[in-house]
């Protein structure tokens, strides 16, 4: 049976984040999360697959809590989950973390992986292809439409300026966006049976990888993060029709110089 | 000889790029290079060479189309032959796969779209938006490092170098992913961040037809038209958007028509100068982050505004 592994994060859910007014600091410690928007669209990519079938996998880099983003993909459908977890494993890069990821693929032999465009807290969009790097696989990043026939995988992706329909033989990597397609809400009955499904826990020992390898590669620290204020005047325009609205509009904009 | 190397997916960036390039190559005490890799690229080598103290050159017929893969490879084979302390690539979706994937080759960080970029200590320091445009992360990377630049983060300076021409010779690898098909979109939103003006639409706007009461604002005010991703992406009205994953626009006057403010949408307008929301909704999280908030109907408010400006203005 073919099958297919999907790479999830459990990511800071950015649109709750709170700031601290004193310090202008963003609260991490404690902070809402939830499983990266654009891996809930590849998760729905790998179930569509799986209905054509194929064996459906989700991979995990995170600490305890990124747990639930794997019981939230087996909720959704696939068929078993993998949590890559341990103390040393805090603050990867994305080198680290795709080595491990890398490490995990080699053993669970997947014919096509799944990521996200890119994360929604990191937003680097590095993971996919520096993973496809690792395996010496090909990958197609920024896909929007997916197909599978024979040995190759077909890919429609948007860049900035051009729309590709590319081809390249599997094992392969594959970053989906968002418009891919439309991720399914699992059912309350869903959530409870993946709630007492088995998820398998490796080290990044049980990876083979050592605490000195993943020291070396460990290339990119966070020095600080910072909230930048946006001092806005915060207006609101009222008047008696809108016509009134607009031309005091067109005033305010005329004084602060940004009309003509 | 270690350096600072810079390879870009559009040619119009290498100037900036460069300029910052010669910068920190200058602290490091070494060089700068210009990867200059194509087909029919030649002719722009000279242009190069007055940027750079070095121009490697690989034209090659095969190289018609970009591969982030191959490209990825041929810069790793040259950078085993000179040890670059730092390699910078624009920040472009194309740009991006490749640092992610020339970084992995060399086991080395990778910072993408970068605001900001120096070297302090040896290190490669570099800000970045992260948690959805909500916050500026600094960064530091030991070298060798892959940075991407955010497209006009830097200032272009002119840079009056007698660089030399160095012709590589490496074989093209065989491209392990297939063009079968490309598309060209039809508009282009490059004109954004040059723009003054800049008007966005968002779901408010209910048909495709109704984009033309943002076309005549924008003609009125001699302005851009922009929108938000779902426009773009889910309902295919444009082709690119403004935002973390779009373009990061820098005008004078912003006004977002029908946009609710997600976190996504305002990290590409943080640098407007003054914001302007019309939105029904009181709420509204643009209203936040907005200089001058109207809280009504877009369909009275803008056939108003275009009223209102042409009068004003005499057009
Ligand atoms: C990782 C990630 C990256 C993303 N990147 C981007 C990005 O780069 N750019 C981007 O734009 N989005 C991005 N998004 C999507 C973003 O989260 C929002 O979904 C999107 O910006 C919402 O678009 P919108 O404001 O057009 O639509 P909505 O959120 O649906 O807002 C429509 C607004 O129109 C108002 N409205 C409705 N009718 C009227 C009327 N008649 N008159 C006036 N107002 C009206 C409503 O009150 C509402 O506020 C990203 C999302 C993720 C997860
Ligand atoms: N810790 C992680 N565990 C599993 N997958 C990850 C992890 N981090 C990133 N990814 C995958 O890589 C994609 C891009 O993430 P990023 O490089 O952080 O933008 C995500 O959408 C995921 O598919």
């Amino acid at each position: 049976m073919p099958r297919v592994l999907v790479c999830i994060k459990h990511s800071l859910n950015v649109a709750e984040l709170s700031v601290d007014r004193e310090t202008g600091r963003v609260v991490t410690a404690g902070a809402p999360r939830k499983m990266s928007d654009f891996d809930r669209n590849a998760v729905e990519e790998a179930l569509k697959l799986r209905e054509a079938g194929w064996e459906a996998v989700v991979i995990t880099v995170g600490d305890e809590e990124a747990k639930m983003a794997l019981r939230e993909a087996l909720a959704m459908g696939v068929d078993s989950a993998y949590h890559i977890t341990g103390d040393e494993l805090k603050d990867l890069d994305t080198l680290a973390t795709s080595y491990l990821l890398a490490k995990a693929a080699e053993k669970l032999k997947p014919d096509l992986i799944l990521c996200g465009e890119a994360s929604i807290d990191s937003f680097t969009g590095l993971v996919g292809p520096r993973i496809a790097e690792w395996l010496q696989i090909p990958h197609i990043a920024y896909v929007r439409s997916l197909k599978v026939e024979g040995a190759e995988v077909i890919a429609e992706r948007s860049l900035e300026d051009r729309i590709e329909v590319v081809r390249a033989e599997m094992p392969a990597l594959i970053t989906v966006t968002r418009e891919i397609n439309e991720p399914r809400i699992p059912s309350i009955m869903a959530i409870m049976k993946a709630s007492k499904k088995e998820i398998v826990r490796w080290s990044a020992g049980d990876l083979g990888v050592s605490t000195e390898e993943l020291e070396r590669l460990r290339a990119v620290g966070v020095l600080e993060v910072r909230a930048p204020m946006m001092k806005r005047k915060g207006v609101v325009i009222e008047g008696e029709s809108v016509q009134e609205i607009v031309e005091k509009l067109v005033d305010a904009l005329v004084q602060e110089g940004v009309l003509p | 000889m270690t350096g600072v190397w810079v390879y870009s997916t559009d040619f119009s960036l290498y100037g900036e790029l460069l300029t910052k390039a010669d910068e920190l190559a200058e602290k490091l005490g070494a060089g700068t290079a210009a990867l200059l890799i194509g087909r029919d690229v030649r002719e722009n080598a000279d242009s190069l060479a007055r940027m750079a103290d070095k121009v490697y050159l690989l034209d090659r017929p095969e190289l018609g189309w970009f591969e982030a893969g191959v490209y990825a490879e041929i810069i790793y084979r040259l950078a085993q032959q000179h040890e670059p302390d730092l390699i910078i690539v624009d920040s472009s979706r194309r740009g991006k796969e490749l640092s992610a994937r020339l970084a992995t080759k060399l086991k080395a960080g990778c910072i993408p779209d970068c605001l900001r970029l120096d070297v302090e200590q040896g290190r490669v320091v570099a800000d970045r938006m992260v948690y959805g445009g909500r916050a500026i992360s600094t960064q530091a990377c030991k070298t060798p490092a892959v940075v991407a630049v955010a497209p006009h983060a830097f200032e272009e300076k002119k840079l009056r170098k007698a660089g030399e021409l160095v012709e590589v010779d490496v074989d093209v690898p065989s491209p392990a992913v297939r063009l079968v098909e490309t598309r060209t979109k039809e508009v282009s939103g490059a004109a954004l961040e040059e723009a003054e003006i800049v008007i966005a639409g968002g779901r408010g706007i209910e048909k495709r037809e109704d984009l033309k009461l943002l076309h005549e604002l924008a003609e009125v005010l001699n302005g851009e038209v922009g929108c938000t991703r779902p426009l773009a992406e889910d309902r295919g009205w444009f082709t690119d958007w403004i935002g973390l994953s779009g373009h990061k626009i820098k005008p004078n006057l912003y006004i977002a028509v029908g946009i609710s403010g997600a976190i996504q949408h305002v990290a590409g307008i943080r640098d407007a100068k003054i914001i302007v929301s019309i939105n029904t909704d009181e709420e509204a999280p643009i209203n936040q982050v907005s200089d001058y908030i109207i809280n009504a109907d877009l369909y009275e408010v803008v056939p108003a505004l275009i009223d209102a400006i042409k009068r004003r203005l005499g057009r």
